[in-house]
């Protein structure tokens, strides 16, 4: 360090602070840097005076553009709906049974049922479809309520068992066990007879006395052979597809304590068109009928 | 260069750059900050908005000891994609009887501001249980302890009464009552004219967890089912300006 020499005057500008003999320059700030700050403050002036800035007794200076987020998000969506009102509005009004055969109106609805169905349905019937203990499967033909498309438009909008609306599908299967409708004995024989309707009962001893306490309780709603009834949302016992498991101890807890699957009404969430094309998606993964 | 050469004065003396430098966060504090408790842009009334009931209050204490706000946030902001997915932006008032507010910063889960009613309760309960039986490529953890921890609300009392400290309006008749408001919310069978005197009509009376007694399952259901439902959109408007 020492062979470098002193500043001497004449030379560049330093602060005048030395320590340990070091000195520092006392240069200009470089030029391009100066006018970037510059144009900065020129940037945020005009800044504040385009938008809402300075804050007054009551309120803010709104900005001359007169911009809000609340305004940038309902511009947001209604030029979103804009772009599909014509479609929307068709697809809303035609009937149900011809969204099928409208190839153009077909496509949009499968499409849009899609992308309504990854936001509210697949929490409880899956990212496929293929459902999970308690939420139906909508990729197979078994139906609770029905597959065709005003059965399915009709249970979309108005849910299962829920409070909200009014002509939501309704059953509600007794709780034979915890209500005391049948004893101990005879729920035994019955669970093992309607797991013979659809392969082999865990005690087959039982499965002819089952019959008969299935006639006398059961049949009213799932038929005598055990094929259901979808006017009440009874399932088909003998087809092998099990809401909520097949196997003895199952079939036990829902005789039990029978079973009170909710499905929400979507009426007060989706618009029609949105329910028609979530159907047209539903009735198309498969199962539809 | 005047000023500038007395700069050095702050430079060279530690206690008094120190007291400059707070004196300049300070004014900066009051132009950003302080407006917004006087702005009448920024302080919306909004119909609809109550106190949360006992059982609610309680399940609330659950989502934040259990961490819930790590992963979920509460607030939906006003873009497009989040309308469509999440429903109606958060709206400032809708959090202000919330201490601390649950806005969160991260989304490892989906927002929650608006999820009351949008699952059954046998749905909630299910998925706290096990998250993977309903939703397969969920990372949540499973919950189902809370559904043996039963509660007794024996100091909900005291915990309304911090929030009424804190500025939330519960009366004295609320705070008195806690207790029973707590144990009928979650029992159909038991009286609960009371509750929904003090709270209103559209308070849920069930038993959220399918279970007798109350347990913690009971009160996060009820919180969750109850998150943002309390503003009707269908009546109210938010002024587009704000």
């Amino acid at each position: 360090m020492s062979d470098k020499p002193e500043l001497q005057e004449g030379d560049p500008n330093t602060t005048g602070h030395v320590w340990d003999g070091i000195q520092e320059f006392d240069n200009p700030m470089p030029r391009w840097w100066l006018w970037c700050l510059y144009a900065c403050i020129v940037w945020g002036i005009g800044y504040s005076i385009a938008y809402p800035a300075w804050p007054g007794i009551k309120s803010a200076t709104a900005g001359v553009l007169g911009y809000s987020t609340r305004g940038e998000v309902a511009a947001d969506i209604a030029a979103a709906e804009q772009a599909n009102a014509a479609i929307n509005a068709k697809l809303a009004s035609v009937d149900l049974a011809a969204i099928a055969t409208d190839g153009d109106l077909k496509t949009y609805a499968t499409s849009a049922g899609s992308a309504v169905f990854k936001t509210w349905c697949v929490q409880c019937h899956g990212a496929g479809a293929a459902g999970a203990k308690g939420y139906p499967n909508l990729l197979d033909n078994d139906w609770l309520w029905g597959g065709d498309v005003e059965a399915i438009h009709f249970t979309i909008t108005h849910g299962v068992r829920n409070d909200e609306s009014d002509d939501a599908r309704y059953a509600e299967m007794p709780a034979f066990g915890r209500d005391e409708l049948l004893e101990d004995v005879e729920i035994d024989q019955v669970v093992n007879y309607v797991q013979s309707l659809s392969g082999d009962a865990q005690n087959a001893a039982l499965v002819d006395a089952g019959a008969i306490v299935f006639e006398d309780n059961c049949a009213s709603c799932h038929a005598e052979d055990g094929t259901g009834d979808r006017d009440q949302g009874a399932p088909n016992l003998t087809d092998a597809i099990w809401l909520f498991g097949g196997d003895y101890d199952t079939i036990k807890e829902t005789v039990i304590n029978s079973r009170f699957g909710v499905m929400p009404n979507w009426n007060t969430r989706l618009t029609e068109a949105e329910i028609r094309a979530v159907t047209t998606y539903v009735h198309g993964l498969g199962g539809g009928e | 260069m005047s000023i500038l050469d007395k700069h050095k004065i702050l430079e060279t003396n530690a206690t008094l750059l120190l007291i400059f430098s707070f004196l300049v966060v300070t004014i900066g504090g009051i132009v950003q900050i302080a407006p917004l408790f006087w702005l009448e842009n920024t302080i919306e009334d909004v119909e609809g908005m109550r106190p949360y009931t006992p059982l609610e209050l309680t399940g609330r204490e659950v989502y934040i000891r259990e961490g819930c706000y790590l992963c979920h946030s509460q607030m939906i902001r006003p873009m497009r994609d989040e309308v469509e997915r999440y429903g109606h932006y958060s709206l400032a008032a809708e959090s202000k009887y919330d201490h601390p507010f649950q806005w969160g910063s991260k989304r490892t889960g989906p927002d929650l501001a608006r999820v009351g009613g949008r699952y059954s309760d046998e749905w909630h309960v299910d998925h706290l249980r096990d998250p993977q039986s309903v939703v397969p490529e969920s990372i949540m953890p499973k919950y189902g302890f809370l559904e043996k921890r039963k509660i007794d609300g024996k100091y909900v009392g005291d915990l309304l009464a911090a929030n009424a400290f804190v500025g939330v309006p519960y009366t004295e008749e609320m705070i008195e009552n806690a207790q029973a408001d707590f144990a009928a919310q979650a029992d159909p069978e038991k009286d609960y004219d009371g509750l929904l005197e003090r709270y209103g009509d559209k308070v849920s009376v069930r038993d959220f967890d399918g279970h007798k007694g109350v347990s913690e399952m009971d009160a996060l259901v009820a919180y969750l089912q109850m998150l943002g439902t309390l503003v009707d959109f269908s009546t109210f408007t938010p002024d587009a300006s704000r």
